[in-house]
């Protein structure tokens, strides 16, 4: 069952001070409502993966891999790929996290990295069918959070996104109905490239790329996912705050244009 | 969501499969209080979505480590039925309905005065029973009855309702067909005293003016479905009143 979170003592007595700044255009590591922090991302860090990348956001650390391995195809989708999300919140990445099956928050940020790859159709999963309704490509994208310094969101997505742009896999022809791998290596069919934004709302200000601080004395969060072509193809309101609709439409607005830039530097990485 | 052009979900007089407009709800019908154990209860037939809403509390929290000394937990578990579905589902809680279950209660816990009961905790139970598109919205709206007919203080009631694009256009609360054929898909839950949003999600595509148009289409159902709940509680509460009232006169008299 989904339970109301405690409030750690030291997020308490933080809260007056990042109130404070907050009032007065400031954050505590310096930054304005509207910097996003230093972002870096390296691809290929993981021979083993088909791709990986991992991303550095401030302190926030994310190491996503893909593996691509055959399977059967869903039974309503048989002449596609299959594509899966998940998120391990490792128990090294922040003193909360615990071993153990995957909680709510790592199921969320799963499946929000999720609806931004799937519905802004970034990979092409109709050319990732070997045999239609029988044997198709199933892509499997892991995000390993490493240290949480908030905003595991944007950084798990970036890194998602680096790594299937990354990946490699094995050609393959068809020849008299039996399946042959050739021996070069190709690149996943990409199609689209989805970055979120996440911002925060604290004491009634918005704030983008929290940190960790923030988030935990934050009203609430949007997430607004935006493709290349600038629609909007996922979000997520997170939090117990609540947005006016004004309030959103302004954060999907300045989000457009910042997810361009990102993806833009993203982009500049691979090629 | 995947994009179908063979089938088209709004002919050239601009109506929908059902027949409804663009702008239009599908018919929905509340009740309040129908479950005798649990503290409050409401029942949703919005379209043929049929779901059941339950609240437990405010009572002891349990186990003891998970209450909050300024504060009630809300605890909240949306589950679908194995057989509200085409295909039958699993009844032990998928992914998807545990995502659900948290995006629920932050919708439903600004509207919550918990800080009245410290320690205690207060168990919002949501069963859907047949599915048919918008449920997590339907739920809300049922599961804010609940809370009311417990007896909870509210702020305010929550309302429901998605909006979503279907062959192109802007439309409202997208029925079974038009979410698995449409091109996108956006649940909001919206209280309108406050005029604000404490559920927001969206999978699609949309541009800036359409998703704009969108939540806006939303908001304003929301704020129709919010005086069908009103009605749905003053039904069940004005009833009682008037009966007892006479009698008690009476009694004075003698």
């Amino acid at each position: 069952m989904s339970t109301t979170h405690q409030l750690s003592p030291v997020a308490k007595l933080e809260q007056k001070t990042v109130h404070d700044l907050i009032l007065k255009g400031r954050r505590l590591d310096e930054r304005t409502p509207l910097d996003y922090r230093p972002l870096t991302i390296t691809l290929g860090v993981v021979e083993k993966a088909n791709g990986s990348a991992q991303v550095h956001l401030g302190k926030t650390k994310i190491l996503a891999g893909v593996k691509v391995e055959t399977g059967n195809p869903f039974e309503d989708t048989p002449n596609e790929g299959i594509l899966t999300v998940n998120a391990e919140f490792v128990p090294l990445a922040a003193p909360t996290f615990e071993a153990g099956p995957p909680d709510e928050d790592s199921i969320e940020l799963a499946r929000v990295v999720d609806r931004g790859i799937r519905e802004s159709k970034a990979i092409d999963l109709a050319k990732l069918c070997i045999e239609p309704g029988k044997k198709v490509f199933v892509v499997f994208v892991d995000i390993y959070v490493l240290d949480h310094d908030g905003n595991l969101i944007d950084a798990a997505a970036m890194a998602a996104l680096g790594a299937l742009i990354t990946a490699k896999i094995q050609a393959w022809d068809v020849k008299n109905g039996e399946v042959v791998y050739k021996d070069e290596k190709i690149p996943l069919p990409m199609l689209n490239y989805p970055v979120p934004i996440t911002s925060v709302k604290v004491d009634g200000t918005v704030v983008v790329d929290p940190s960790l601080e923030e988030e935990q004395v934050m009203s609430c969060r949007l997430t607004v996912t935006t493709d290349k072509n600038d629609n909007v193809c996922a979000m997520q309101k997170g939090g117990l705050g609540v947005f006016t609709p004004e309030e959103i439409k302004q954060i999907v607005s300045s989000s457009i244009g910042r997810s361009r830039d990102l993806r833009e530097r993203i982009l500049s990485n691979v090629k | 969501m995947g994009k179908n052009k063979e089938t088209r979900l709004i002919d050239e007089s601009g109506l929908r499969v059902d027949g409804r407009r663009i702008d239009e709800l599908r018919p929905v019908r509340l009740e309040v209080g129908l479950l005798d154990k649990a503290d409050g209860s409401a029942y949703i037939e919005h379209g043929k979505n049929k779901i059941l809403a339950g609240v437990y509390g405010p009572r002891e929290a349990h186990p003891k480590h998970i209450a909050l000394a300024d504060r009630a937990v809300i605890r909240c578990r949306y589950h679908m039925a194995p057989f509200s579905t085409d295909e039958r589902k699993s009844p032990a809680p998928s992914r998807r309905e545990l995502e659900l279950s948290k995006v629920i209660r932050e919708a439903l816990e600004p509207s919550i005065m918990s800080e009245y009961f410290p320690r205690a905790s207060i168990d919002i139970f949501i069963e859907v029973l047949q599915a048919d598109a918008g449920t997590r919205c339907a739920g809300i709206t049922a599961a804010s009855l609940a809370l009311a007919d417990a007896g909870i203080p509210l702020r305010e009631l929550v309302a429901g309702c998605a909006a979503g694009k279907v062959d192109g256009k802007v439309v409202l609360d997208l029925s079974d067909i038009e979410d698995k054929k449409g091109d996108a898909d956006l649940p909001v839950a919206f209280m309108p005293k406050s005029n604000v949003i404490g559920l927001l999600q969206m999978d699609g595509s949309l541009t800036e003016d359409e998703f704009k148009q969108a939540l806006d289409m939303a908001v304003n159902a929301c704020r129709q479905i919010c005086d069908m709940q009103r009605e749905a509680l003053r039904k069940k509460y004005h009833v009682e009143k008037e009966e007892t009232e006479p009698t008690e006169v009476a009694e004075v008299q003698a």
